[in-house]
């Protein structure tokens, strides 16, 4: 098929598509504005509840924040798959290709926030790469940006931190995937690769799937996007603020900061009890909110889920099958580390 | 016609064989699936984004699951 990349951009939308589009957004803003409101009403008036008493405020807590984050989750994934249907893995691989190391890092961690990609597809995606020529460090890059800055987590961030917020971790998140792939690849690591990768010679055509879709397709990919990550993260979702509002009602702030804020050990207790758990930012976020709130500094609930979403145990069995143990093992401690410093540069600035 | 779905076992790539299954069915084609979950096989197609579909040794698409219509046609075009 010889689609012309452009004739795509210009299949125009119907119009009554963009009045569709234009009723749902509508319908978001009143909902979100209505969210506050609606939940006090029925909290503390219909249900009688006291906003001073602990039940009150975790019960109030926990219808609220439910809602916000699942109105923000919908609106935002499906914003940001339409935008993100114009790029694909294919298109960043030959942006990435012949780049040297240093700017293709930067390039890569960039790419690796724009580039639709699944976690599913990290393996055949690190193939594809290396074996085009694509460094080993600036495949990295882009494999350790794509899910430390996703955009449920800087959806969730800007809807429970503010932009300030969500810029340094946007920031941090960035140099962490910069620095790490670079180190990693000047530590020359190839050797700890599968040789298989190497061996692999590319013989299909490549498809560029962000080319020849239409509006409609660009829309239903959206919707289709968003039930798939509400579908997959609800459960993560309920646990994550339920926890949240059993901290915000009955864990005295006098706790916290007796136990988990000092400074020196804080975050590497936060990035040692973030490598194992396997959750993903929406399960995590409520909970750093609420840690927060309870006097826990930044840059310590930062270092705590980036280490959340950026390390986890089935990622790492799944790139057990290209990487040997040892770069995965390199690939942890440097990751982490950076993390960490990440965690203490955050406590010190903000 | 020869089919391969490649897919390393995701949601979408089981959704995609099913759909396939389907279609092949409807059009009444003589065609041998073929589910491809090796990730070396699935790359050296130059397929970098799960679900793929491969037909007679071309990739139709990558990336994403089509509708049950477009998928259709596309069987039924070849």
């Amino acid at each position: 098929m010889s689609t012309p990349v452009l004739a795509d951009r210009s299949v125009r939308m119907a119009p009554r598509r963009r009045l569709a589009l234009a009723a749902a957004a509508v319908g978001w803003f009143v909902l979100y504005q209505l969210n506050l409101p609606w939940w006090d009403w029925i909290v503390y008036d219909v249900a009688g509840l006291d906003a001073e008493t602990r039940l009150g405020g975790a019960v109030h807590f926990f219808v609220y924040d439910t809602t916000k984050i699942a109105l923000l989750l919908t609106g935002v994934i499906f914003v940001v798959t339409v935008l993100r249907s114009f790029m694909s893995v294919e298109r960043t691989r030959a942006l990435l290709g012949g780049r040297r190391e240093g700017v293709g890092n930067v390039a890569a961690a960039g790419l690796g926030v724009v580039t639709p990609f699944c976690s599913c597809s990290a393996v055949p995606a690190f193939i594809g790469f290396v074996a085009a020529g694509v460094p080993l460090g600036v495949t990295l890059s882009f494999l350790i940006a794509s899910p430390l800055v996703n955009e449920v987590a800087i959806v969730l961030l800007l809807g429970l931190f503010g932009w300030k917020i969500t810029l340094l971790y946007i920031a941090g998140g960035m140099t962490i995937a910069i620095v790490a792939g670079y180190v990693l690849g000047k530590l020359r690591l190839e050797r700890w690769v599968e040789p298989f990768v190497f061996e692999t010679r590319l013989h299909g055509n490549v498809v560029d799937s962000s080319v020849g879709l239409t509006w409609d397709d660009r829309i239903a990919m959206g919707r289709e996007e968003v039930g798939s990550i509400l579908r997959k993260i609800w459960p993560y979702l309920l646990v994550g603020i339920a926890l949240g509002a059993a901290i915000h009602g009955w864990v005295p702030e006098q706790w916290i900061t007796d136990h988990a804020s000092s400074g020196l050990w804080g975050v590497v207790v936060a990035v040692g009890l973030g490598i194992p758990l396997y959750s993903n930012a929406a399960g995590v976020l409520p909970l750093v909110e609420t840690l927060h709130d309870k006097g826990l500094p930044m840059g310590t609930v930062l270092a705590f889920m980036m280490s959340v979403v950026a390390l986890s145990m089935p990622e790492m069995i799944l790139l057990r099958r290209v990487l040997k143990k040892q770069l995965i093992a390199a690939y942890v401690a440097v990751v982490g580390t950076g993390i960490l410093a990440t965690g203490y540069l955050f406590n010190l600035v903000i | 016609m020869d089919i391969k779905i490649l897919g390393t076992g995701c949601k979408k790539c089981q959704t995609l064989e099913t759909l396939t299954r389907n279609a092949v069915a409807s059009l009444e084609l003589d065609a041998d699936i073929e589910k491809v979950t090796d990730p070396g096989e699935i790359a050296s197609w130059g397929v970098m984004a799960t679900p793929a579909l491969v037909i007679d040794d071309k990739v139709v698409f990558a990336g994403r699951v089509p509708s049950e219509h477009d998928l259709t046609a596309i069987l039924a075009g070849k």
